[in-house]
């Protein structure tokens, strides 16, 4: 068994852990000792590695992340103000097909769409590969499965698998 | 009488006089929503206006007034913002789930899910039903 | 000048947060079933978080972020442990 399974969680956690606390000498070996234990235990929890193919696309993802979280902020933000265009409001559910099946990849597309306001994950079939998703100003349902299909789930192939 | 304040330069107290006050403004609405939401699966997305922006605003905002009072750089708010995104989508998953299965009465994993959202297209259509 | 900028708007930040923690409250009492009174927990216990946050700012001190930081993750444990209940019926299994 390798001395740090997860490198990368490894020196992340010493990061939040001097964060936290200080920036000395003493907080960095303490800080090294838990993390390095924390890493061992996530090893014997989960041990199959993540392989990012291409971690170069991750801030590209970031930055349109964070710009759609921004404008659909304001686009919620707006539908709660106007009481949903005066009535005119349509919520609903939509099927996603996804040919993303990386536990990771999966994951990281969750988050991405329960942190933007107005697309709630709300259950994913393994077997089929079929995602339900919420969502909560409906105009047209082929124009969500375009986003998530081509604006998201492309980038996180690319990256995971 | 508050001296930390008026040690922070003019221009950065408005970068974070907007930088708060949009985010708990953002957080307002959120709670606005979920009251005046009508099924459940709209007032789902209402909290995560307070838990993204919200809280980014309100975290920038504090960041830099005590790195500007304080001696050194505080990134500390950098660590609850990581929190709030990554936990976030764990407990709105795990509550949408909770809610489709105690709706639909089925499993969420059915054979034929269309006839689930069916289910809850006419459960949302109620409205506020007193059912527990 | 910086410091009445300041004041005022970390005043109405405040307002705004006690407001928001207000109107979750009534959804939390309101209901109408189970899961809605979880979902207002959650959002009560984040709007909480940044008052102490935005409290910590106006006194200068912080000590209140640290107590910020243990209701953002006690809170997240709190509702999965709720939503799994719901789910399951019992939390852990």
């Amino acid at each position: 068994m390798r001395i740090l399974p997860h490198a990368l969680l490894t020196l992340l956690l010493v990061l939040v852990w001097m964060v936290l606390t200080s920036f000395s000498p003493g907080q960095l070996i303490l800080g090294s000792v838990v993390a390095i234990f924390a890493g061992r235990a996530f090893a014997a929890l989960t041990p199959d590695r993540t392989r990012l193919r291409r971690p170069d696309l991750i801030l590209r993802l970031v930055l349109i992340v964070a710009a759609d979280i921004a404008r659909s902020n304001v686009a919620v933000a707006r539908l709660i103000l106007t009481g949903g265009r005066h009535g005119q409001r349509h919520s609903g559910f939509v099927h996603i097909p996804l040919d993303l099946r990386e536990p990771n990849g999966l994951a990281t597309l969750a988050l991405i769409v329960t942190a933007t306001p107005g697309t709630a994950w709300l259950d994913y079939d393994p077997d089929s590969g079929e995602l339900l998703l919420h969502v909560f100003d409906l105009v047209d349902e082929a124009g969500w499965i375009d986003l998530v299909k081509n604006r998201y789930e492309a980038l996180l192939l690319e990256i995971f698998q | 009488m508050t001296s930390h304040l008026a040690q922070v330069p003019l221009w950065a107290a408005i970068v974070i006089a907007v930088l708060v006050v949009l985010g708990s403004g953002l957080t307002l609405l959120g709670a606005l929503g979920l009251v005046r939401l009508s099924s459940f699966f709209d007032r789902i997305h209402a909290p995560t206006l307070g838990t993204s922006w919200g809280t980014a605003g309100v975290m920038l905002g504090s960041a830099l007034l005590f790195t500007l009072t304080g001696d050194r750089l505080v990134i500390h708010e950098i660590v609850i913002g990581a929190l709030m995104m990554t936990t976030t989508p764990v407990t709105l998953m795990i509550l949408g789930r909770a809610a489709l299965s105690r709706n639909g009465g089925a499993r969420p994993r059915a054979a034929n899910p269309a006839s689930i959202t069916a289910g809850l297209d006419a459960d949302a259509a109620e409205g506020g039903s007193d059912r527990r | 000048m910086s410091e009445t900028i300041l004041t005022v708007a970390l005043t109405l930040s405040q307002l705004c947060l006690v407001l928001a923690m207000l109107l979750a409250t009534l959804r939390l009492l309101r209901g109408p079933r189970a899961q809605d009174r979880v979902l207002s927990l959650d959002a009560l216990y984040v709007c909480g978080m940044l008052l102490l946050v935005v409290t910590g700012m106006r006194l200068g001190s912080s000590y209140l972020f640290e107590g910020a930081l243990i209701i953002g993750a006690l809170g997240f444990v709190s509702t999965v442990a709720l939503s799994k209940f719901l789910l399951r019926g019992e939390v852990i299994e």
